[in-house]
């Protein structure tokens, strides 16, 4: 559980290894399992993340804290919350297209896939729960996006070994064959549990 | 038998979260006891019910180029009042499902049979399709949660009704509800309902 109370170091270390997002949260699952197939663009779905997950936390504490709380709106939060995500996807990718032309080549095509992806809402609302400062939410929250990027290229480079692969029983092949992978991911990043006493 | 073939192609043919693998989080996520998977899916049943027919019902008056926020409103309404209402009746249920009853929100189970059937079919069809998806989702989150909790702690409870206890001899696998249990249970669900269900 991160709090106000962590250093910096202790927070990005409990999001990175200790509660992995997808490993052990269980968020962002469609996409871990979606775009994992090769190595290269499971770089460009990670960074895409860190992008707008970092953007989308910071503008949904800024409006939780100055419009929604002040006016006790509390009850649409979730409303607003993903309606300001999606929004906002859309208008980066707007503004990509036209200002950052090298950069919306790199990460274009995923940022309309991020809409759907639970995290980016999720961290969002834990950022509230937790109660967390703006410091420490976008620390929490570039430590999840690091964390669901370093899970991601390791699932990918696994899978690339396991498409040669003509062992696995028919039944298991493709996404079967892929949880069971995944299961013993999350066995090895279990191991980080209780690190620094967390 | 339209209707009947409404009604029970969510819950093996298509599958939810077993063939189309929608709705993973949730199911993998809190399915760590039977209980809390049968709570989270009478959840999914009454957002996707609610929705489905909303949709359906003003299906004529929605503008074709921004249906998709329309539904996302629609959908989050509903999940608002499911969270308030929990949090009322079952403050147990409320803190071990936590953040993922707001995050029924970005099911794709829900925009997708909104945006797929109710937004093309009359209500009392589209009703009959999110049922049938409901049920396809809770008989999974149900197996997936009873697999996971009598293997790990020897149990089997849905609401206090205690169905099986495997007692104090039996020396649960602790490792299935801990969340690798998850993806392996789903990876032997699946594997099954290729071998045997699939056409």
């Amino acid at each position: 559980m991160v709090s106000n109370e962590l250093t910096w170091y202790m927070i990005l270390m409990s999001s990175i290894l200790i509660n992995n997002i997808v490993l052990i949260r269980f968020l962002a699952l469609c996409s871990f399992f979606g775009v994992s197939n090769e190595i290269e663009t499971s770089i460009g779905m990670g960074m895409a993340v860190i992008f707008v997950m970092t953007l989308a936390s910071a503008s949904t504490w800024i409006l939780w804290y100055t419009l929604l709380l002040p006016l006790h709106l509390e009850y649409l939060r979730t409303a607003v919350f993903i309606l300001v995500i999606a929004g906002l996807v859309q208008f980066v990718e707007m503004y990509m297209k036209k200002a950052l032309k090298s950069l919306y080549n790199a990460m274009g095509i995923y940022l309309p896939l991020i809409t759907t992806n639970c995290a980016v809402l999720a961290i969002a609302l834990l950022n509230i729960d937790y109660n967390l400062g703006f410091v420490n939410s976008i620390i929490y929250t570039v430590g999840v996006a690091v964390g669901y990027t370093l899970a991601i290229i390791l699932f990918a480079a696994i899978k690339e070994r396991i498409a040669l692969s003509t062992a696995i029983p028919m039944p298991f092949r493709g996404h079967p064959i892929g949880f069971i992978t995944a299961a013993l991911m999350s066995m090895a990043f279990l191991g980080f549990s209780h690190l620094f006493g967390l | 038998m339209s209707l009947w073939k409404d009604f029970t192609t969510g819950i093996i043919r298509e599958n939810p979260v077993i063939v189309l693998m929608i709705g993973l989080c949730p199911a993998l996520a809190v399915s760590s006891s039977a209980n809390d998977a049968f709570g989270m899916s009478i959840a999914v049943l009454f957002v996707l019910l609610a929705s489905n027919i909303i949709v359906s019902l003003i299906r004529h008056h929605i503008p074709d180029s921004i249906r998709i926020p329309i539904f996302i409103v629609i959908i989050s309404t509903f999940v608002t009042a499911v969270d308030y209402i929990i949090h009322a009746f079952d403050m147990e249920l409320y803190a071990s499902l936590g953040v993922f009853i707001p995050l029924i929100v970005v099911n794709c189970i829900i925009l997708g049979r909104a945006e797929a059937y109710a937004y093309k079919n009359n209500v009392f069809s589209s009703a009959l399709d999110g049922l049938g998806m409901a049920f396809g989702f809770m008989l999974t989150m149900v197996i997936l949660g009873g697999i996971r909790e009598i293997i790990g702690n020897g149990t089997f409870t849905i609401l206090n009704y205690q169905f099986i206890n495997l007692g104090e001899g039996y020396n649960p696998a602790l490792v299935f509800i801990m969340p690798p249990g998850a993806f392996l249970t789903i990876a032997f669900m699946m594997a099954a309902h290729r071998k045997w269900l699939k056409k």
